[in-house]
């Protein structure tokens, strides 16, 4: 351990629930995209899931909230260190597109698009059994834009940019395609408790 | 059935490509850093340097993670960009303002001084690096002009032809980082109050148009750097001057 001389710290919060490494961002909310907030109405919105599965197919706004709703609230990471405690997101469970479009059997992992083009991959598992969603309600109103609205994807439990804004839709693989972070040095899966950051962690 | 022909194409392309490859290795590794020299900036920020004898070497632009461990084992890590341009001096330097509350900056605004060793681990992230190579066109507020910076320096050191632009946003002149290095590159723009004869004012589409209308033989990369409220704004302006979406970087400090 190489102690810093004279560094004490904000005072000591014992929280289990804060991962290694971060900190409790409190009421603030940084935004941290690297793209142009894109402008984009519920109209334009649309989700899709291809590639392996049974039946590919898209879901408008209204379709899409034609399915069983669904609630997330708990805690959010960001790999820049921030943790946010006590979030509530409303949406629909990822699960609910998924028993739709039926992946095979060989697949295991998914590449999740933005309607700005950006990427993220994530293993098949990470998405479903109710740990993730299509999110496009925060604390009761609409998601803004500029945290991903009008519909981002949630994955609550694996550092925040894995849950990508703007989400377009999923593209069901049998390998591991590295997204756009991931391509630029971050982790490839980006759990949060084993403070998988960067590459190599 | 796999589905290959009809996938999705999104209607705006952002899907901007790193620039460079970053090194596992150097972004893994937890390096000890020593503080050679503190320089006072403005009232709120200052410039650390440090030496990494092992550092591997950056582009400018990007950034680093840095700790700091207290006795209790507890230890508080932040991503800074660097500000000096690439050279082999096995020195890097970073300015940072005085954060209310903030323990890291707190830290070396109030106890640090040369000696006092910290812990870093980088370069890190190819996105927002600008290997000197197309024309930039660069805009930054506060303490986002530090990866500029380093845009800037590398492009003086290294006496470059490529077109390089800044705009550059302070709250007023006492507030303006790097003041005395700008040259006939920079723009400023003061919000809150300015130097006499300057007008004082929020970054706006004038500032913006005359450097879009030079466009460079193929086209600026633009880079972005502030607050999340600069960035929205800037990187408007951008959009609405005709500057391509795939050709914007951001970077967002929170």
């Amino acid at each position: 351990m190489n102690v810093t001389r004279g560094f004490t710290g904000r005072p000591r919060v014992h929280n289990e629930a804060l991962p290694p490494g971060q900190y409790d961002a409190g009421d603030d909310w940084p935004v941290l995209s690297a793209e142009v907030t894109p402008d984009l109405t519920p109209a334009e919105w649309s989700f899709r899931v291809d590639g392996l599965v049974e039946e590919p197919r898209s879901w408008s706004w209204d379709e899409a909230h034609a399915l069983p709703e669904s609630v997330y609230e708990g805690d959010i990471h960001c790999v820049t260190s921030w943790s946010k405690f006590g979030v509530r997101f409303g949406g629909v469970s990822l699960d609910a597109f998924l028993g739709v479009v039926r992946p095979h059997v060989s697949a295991t992992h998914v590449v999740a698009y933005s309607h700005t083009g950006y990427t993220t991959n994530l293993p098949l598992a990470d998405v479903t059994g109710g740990r993730a969603w299509i999110a496009w309600e925060y604390d009761g109103r609409p998601l803004t834009p500029e945290h991903g609205g009008p519909a981002r994807l949630l994955v609550p439990h694996l550092y925040f940019w894995k849950s990508a804004k703007w989400i377009a839709g999923l593209r069901v693989l049998d390998r591991e395609e590295p997204g756009f972070w991931e391509q630029n040095g971050y982790h490839a899966r980006g759990n949060p408790w084993e403070e998988q950051r960067y590459s190599g962690d | 059935m796999t589905e290959t022909a009809d996938t999705y194409t999104p209607r705006t392309r952002f899907a901007v490509p790193g620039r460079i490859a970053v090194s596992e290795q150097a972004a893994t590794l937890w390096q000890t850093a020593t503080i050679t020299e503190i320089r006072r900036e403005t009232p709120h920020a200052a410039t650390f340097r440090l030496a990494v004898p092992d550092w591997t070497g950056h582009l400018p632009g990007q950034h680093l993670m840095l700790r700091l461990t207290a006795g209790d084992g507890y230890v508080a890590q932040r991503h800074y960009s660097i500000a000096s341009a690439p050279d082999d001096s096995g020195h890097i330097e970073l300015t940072l303002d005085h954060v209310d509350g903030g323990e890291v900056s707190g830290w070396f605004h109030t106890v640090a001084e040369p000696g006092d060793t910290v812990e870093v681990r980088g370069p890190l992230s190819g996105f927002f690096a600008w290997p000197g190579d197309r024309p930039a066109l660069l805009l930054g507020a506060g303490s986002g002009v530090v990866p500029l910076m380093s845009m800037v320096r590398h492009h003086r050191a290294r006496g470059l032809d490529v077109p390089l632009r800044l705009l550059v946003s302070a709250r007023s002149p006492e507030e303006f980082v790097y003041a005395r290095e700008y040259g006939a590159e920079t723009t400023p723009v003061f919000t809150r109050s300015a130097p006499e004869g300057v007008v004082v004012g929020r970054m706006a589409a004038a500032h913006v148009a005359p450097l879009l209308a030079e466009q460079p033989p193929g086209g600026w990369e633009a880079y972005v750097c502030g607050s999340n409220g600069f960035a929205e704004h800037a990187s408007r302006l951008l959009v609405a001057a005709g500057q391509p979406v795939d050709r914007i970087r951001i970077e967002r400090f929170g």
